[in-house]
């Protein structure tokens, strides 16, 4: 049989797509989407397949019934028949009812998850989690911690299985906070602040970063987000008691300016209230959690 | 004198840089230089720049757009090559002028290519498909195209004296505030968006007022042509959303030069405000570049499958349904900015709605395909690629949809991946579908259907080659605008998608070629009946291109596909019992005027040369003062000339090798173009 030039190219095009998607397949290992490390970033993986996999009632047809009709009603192909006039009420009317149900199923999965995945929503009633206060300036991430008196950039770390809760503020530009392996990114902006509660599985070394352009130095503003033991936690923590630093005003005006690539660094100690006073430093910001989050941030 | 305009402004600082500013200033001289030597500037200006005839304006619009769409890819491709090469290393852009490309790429493609694109075409097409003379208001037709033309100009201006943006597209504040931003980037920025804002607010009031009170005797709204329709709706988003656009302009550049805090934190400011406001103008404008094309579709898919379009009302009602819609979804743009769970979800599900009658528009498309006779043209193989192709990025629209697996999605190569997904099949593959189809209303001719034809294979599986390895980057953890980076694992999939860009970049060569080999080829791809495809509505009543007045006589219309049922009921192409005198509007050098103006003002005010801004606000004013106070603007076309133009025309539609009869046979002639494939 002969295949006409215009489907032998659907065949390219049909080829060339596969090509890319099965490049796209080879290399799940590095995709920290595909491979999540913690519970919120494999629920929001799962509701996407899930939600991918609804969809298909729908748009597998659409490829079908496109290949079939174009085949089959191309005008050299004297058999196919001809009625131009041609209308069907049913078809019409299930045009609309198909995808309106599953639109209905869809939108009931997203109050349901959107309220299981609400970033400000804590991991675990029952266990304290810990609470870390992450600040963006250009171009790094600044992580202090409140309750160990320690503070670190570029560098995080915390216990595998104890569910994390982040402060996030921006001492800059508009960022957005994210560790893709462990999911839920949120902005961080200057004068306000924003919540994020995460927790991974295991131990493991994920990268976090700002995914918001924010400047020269955007490309390299990264961190490496640690998730160890107790006991490797508790050695980090000692580590940066030993580092013999000190962030206090002065230490903290000198970090805050520009720079790219800034090296992992520890503070022994915060000025305490920090946290606040970066928040503070934009007048006339409001405190975005208690005004502007109906949900369960509690200020 | 000159404000903060001093020689630095010269792009010195890089020979790349140089380079472009070299390629405007010489590119623009050679133009000139081809007009001059052609003796062509008086014929231009008179035939052309000074035009108030809504085709020769929507011509003018679509080669403003055919420009500035290989300005925008000369940035895609830039940045493609950068991220190909850039791993653990600079690539060969320095950040601040790969920020420039990304911020410069997506304003143009956006502002100064979609939009004169489909604005053009709107102008070309719609007046004659409701049978009318002219658009509602031809001098501020004019004006709209020279406000857009100058605001492009602006940003072309900005590659020579001084620099673009580095705010991206959105121009999110506190980064494009004074603080972060000092230079005249965003302002280049304010003022082109400022500029063609006000041109598309006018356009969408045009087009509004046109199709209400335009139409031929006897069309009702439910006789309209789709693509009418789609003009309607986009026309209420546009004059519904641009002021808001408009807005947030003024805003942010009074923070910038007024020192007040809209959004930039002190006085109560908040950045988030400016998110919002962008976004209410920002997701209808999706719908304003995407529901013209809806239309164009759905004409080539019913003229080249040889039947009548499936689900017209379904199709009606959707398209009104999308352009409500629209409204009701901005805050999905910025999920991840710590809105509650409540207010998420609300958002999700209102985007989510959209799809139901996107949904039905491509079964309606699909269904029109059943138990037709397809030919295969130009104008159809964009309309099927899109109707497969747009699918995948409607998928990928609803999954961001979902909050919870948007805040994994936000702001990476995903997400791009995503809206060029919807934009270029969507958008762009429309209006080239739609400049095939309807060039002949332009100028006279078809264009080539070979080189056509190989350009739609370069940009298809380019499109694919260029965006598939976009949605696994997301998935890998790739930020969009990323200048360099440092994981190897993402390195070959942009190397792919460079390839794509290639592909792109031969397809569009091919596009260029097009238009050349159709031009000299203009003899043979001559339209002598003003209806090439045998279409079926009253655009193709006319000639090709049309008489200035396009229907000697206002056609009464009965039904829907109006030229269809008059070639079925054989008065078609009929000689009226007499003709009538028409008045046309007279052609005025004031669009131009006040385009220059514009330029002037916003170049002015970019540099803060206060005087020269204030020189040209009073200038426009005078000018539209003088303009509005006379009354004697139409020129009177007597019968006799009438008479003489279409026996001329009507003569040679007799002479034509074509069966007039075919809607009657119901068979598509094999002398029509693509019958054959």
């Amino acid at each position: 049989m002969r295949i006409s030039p215009p489907i032998r190219r659907c065949l390219a095009v049909a080829g060339a797509g596969a090509l890319a998607l099965g490049l796209a397949g080879c290399a799940t290992s590095y995709a920290p989407i595909l491979d999540p490390q913690g519970p919120v970033a494999l629920g929001q993986r799962d509701i996407m397949f899930r939600a991918f996999g609804i969809m298909m009632i729908v748009v597998l047809p659409v490829f079908v019934l496109a290949a079939i009709f174009v085949w089959r009603y191309r005008a050299s192909n004297a058999k196919a028949r001809f009625e131009p006039e041609w209308e069907s009420n049913g078809i019409d009317a299930l045009t609309w009812i198909v995808p309106a149900l599953i639109w209905a199923t869809l939108a009931y999965h997203v109050w349901v998850y959107t309220h299981a995945f609400d970033p400000y929503k804590p991991l675990d009633p029952y266990v304290k989690p810990l609470e870390v206060q992450a600040v963006a300036q250009d171009w790094k991430w600044l992580f202090i911690y409140p309750e160990e008196g320690i503070a670190s950039v570029n560098e995080i770390a915390f216990p595998a299985g104890r569910p994390v809760t982040f402060r996030i503020t921006s001492d800059t530009v508009m960022n957005s906070f994210f560790i893709p392996a462990l999911g839920s990114q949120i902005y961080a902006m200057a004068g306000m602040e924003t919540r994020l509660n995460l927790l991974a599985d295991r131990p493991g070394a994920f990268r976090g970063r700002n995914t918001q352009y924010s400047g020269d130095g955007f490309p390299d503003q990264h961190f490496a987000a640690l998730s160890m033991t107790a006991e490797d936690f508790d050695a980090w923590v000692a580590k940066a008691k030993a580092s013999g630093e000190g962030l206090d005003a002065a230490a903290y005006e000198a970090l805050a300016k520009p720079s790219s690539k800034h090296p992992v660094t520890y503070y022994a100690t915060v000025e305490p209230g920090l946290f606040g006073h970066i928040i503070a430093r934009y007048d006339g910001a409001m405190a975005m959690t208690a005004m502007d989050h109906g949900g369960a941030a509690a200020e | 004198m000159f404000g903060r305009l001093t020689i630095e402004a010269l792009p010195l600082y890089s020979a790349i840089a140089m380079g472009g500013a070299l390629i405007v200033v010489f590119g623009t001289l050679a133009v000139m230089a081809a007009i001059t030597w052609m003796r062509a500037w008086g014929y231009l200006w008179r035939e052309w720049f000074t035009s108030v005839d809504h085709k020769r304006i929507g011509a003018m619009y679509v080669i403003l757009a055919l420009i500035m769409l290989v300005r925008g890819f000369i940035d895609a491709i830039m940045m493609r090559t950068q991220q190909a090469i850039a791993v653990n290393s600079d690539g060969y852009l320095p950040p601040d002028h790969f920020d420039q490309i990304f911020s410069s790429h997506g304003t143009i493609m956006i502002f100064f290519m979609a939009m004169p694109f489909l604005t053009g075409l709107i102008n070309l097409v719609m007046p004659q498909q409701i049978g009318a003379r002219d658009v509602a208001f031809p001098y501020i037709n004019a004006m709209s195209l020279w406000l857009t033309a100058s605001g492009a100009a602006l940003v072309m201006v900005s590659l020579v004296i001084g620099k673009f943006s580095t705010a991206g597209w959105t121009a999110y504040p506190p980064y494009s505030g004074i603080d972060y931003s000092p230079y005249v980037g965003v302002d280049y920025w304010v003022w082109a968006v400022l500029l063609s804002g006000i041109g598309s607010t006018l356009s969408g009031i045009n087009f509004l007022v046109t199709i209400i009170r335009k139409r031929a005797p006897g069309m009702k709204l439910m006789f309209m042509p789709l693509f009418t329709w789609t003009t309607l709706c986009t026309s209420v988003l546009m004059a519904f959303a641009f002021p808001a656009v408009t807005v947030v302009g003024v805003l942010l550049e009074l923070d910038r030069v007024a020192g007040m805090h809209f959004f930039t934190s002190g006085d109560g400011g908040n950045m988030m405000n400016f998110a919002n406001l962008l976004w209410i103008w920002g997701h209808p404008e999706v719908y304003i570049l995407i529901l013209p094309a809806f239309g164009i579709y759905s004409h080539t898919v019913s003229t080249f499958s040889g039947r009548k379009l499936f689900g017209y009302t379904s199709l009606v009602w959707a398209t009104c349904a999308i352009a409500i819609l629209s409204f009701t979804v901005w805050l999905h743009h910025f999920f991840t900015m710590g809105s509650s769970a409540n207010v998420n979800s609300a958002f999700g599900i209102a985007t989510m709605i959209i799809a139901v009658p996107t949904g039905v528009k491509v079964y309606d498309w699909l269904f029109t395909l059943y138990r037709g006779r397809i030919r295969f043209t130009v104008p159809m193989l964009y309309t099927i690629a899109f109707i497969v192709t747009f699918v995948i990025g409607g998928v990928t629209g609803v999954l961001l949809a979902f909050p919870p697996a948007d805040y994994l999605m936000h702001n990476s190569t995903f997400l791009v991946a995503h809206f060029h997904n919807m934009l270029i099949p969507g958008a762009l593959f429309g209006y080239f579908a739609g400049l095939n189809y309807w060039f002949p209303k332009m100028f006279g001719f078809r264009l080539d259907e070979r080189w056509g034809k190989r350009s739609f294979w370069c940009w298809v599986v380019g499109f694919y080659l260029a965006f598939m390895p976009l949605y696994m980057l997301g998935f890998m953890g790739m930020p969009r605008r990323m200048e360099h980076y440092d994981v190897a694992a993402w390195q070959p999939y942009l190397v792919v998608a460079f390839l794509g860009a290639v592909l792109i970049l031969v397809g569009l060569t091919f596009t260029i070629v097009q238009i050349v080999v159709s031009v000299r080829r203009r003899a043979e791809l001559r339209d002598p009946t003003g209806d090439p495809w045998n279409g079926r509505t009253l655009e193709w009543a006319t000639a090709s291109p049309p008489a200035p007045y396009n229907f000697a006589v206002i056609p009464t219309v009965t039904g829907r596909d109006a030229f269809w049922t008059m070639k079925a009921d054989g008065t078609a192409w009929r000689r009226p019992a007499r003709y009538e005198d028409i008045l046309i509007p007279r052609n005025s050098a004031f669009g131009p005027l006040i385009g220059a103006i514009a330029f002037v003002l916003g170049f002015a005010a970019v540099w803060h040369m206060w005087w020269l801004v204030a020189l040209s606000a009073v200038l426009a004013a005078i000018v539209v003062i003088i303009r509005s106070s006379n009354d004697d603007t139409d020129r009177l076309l007597p019968a006799a000339e009438v008479e003489r133009i279409e026996t001329a025309w009507l003569a040679e539609v007799a002479a034509a090798p074509r069966p007039v009869d075919e809607p009657a046979r119901g068979v598509p002639s094999a002398a029509l173009p693509g019958a054959a494939t």
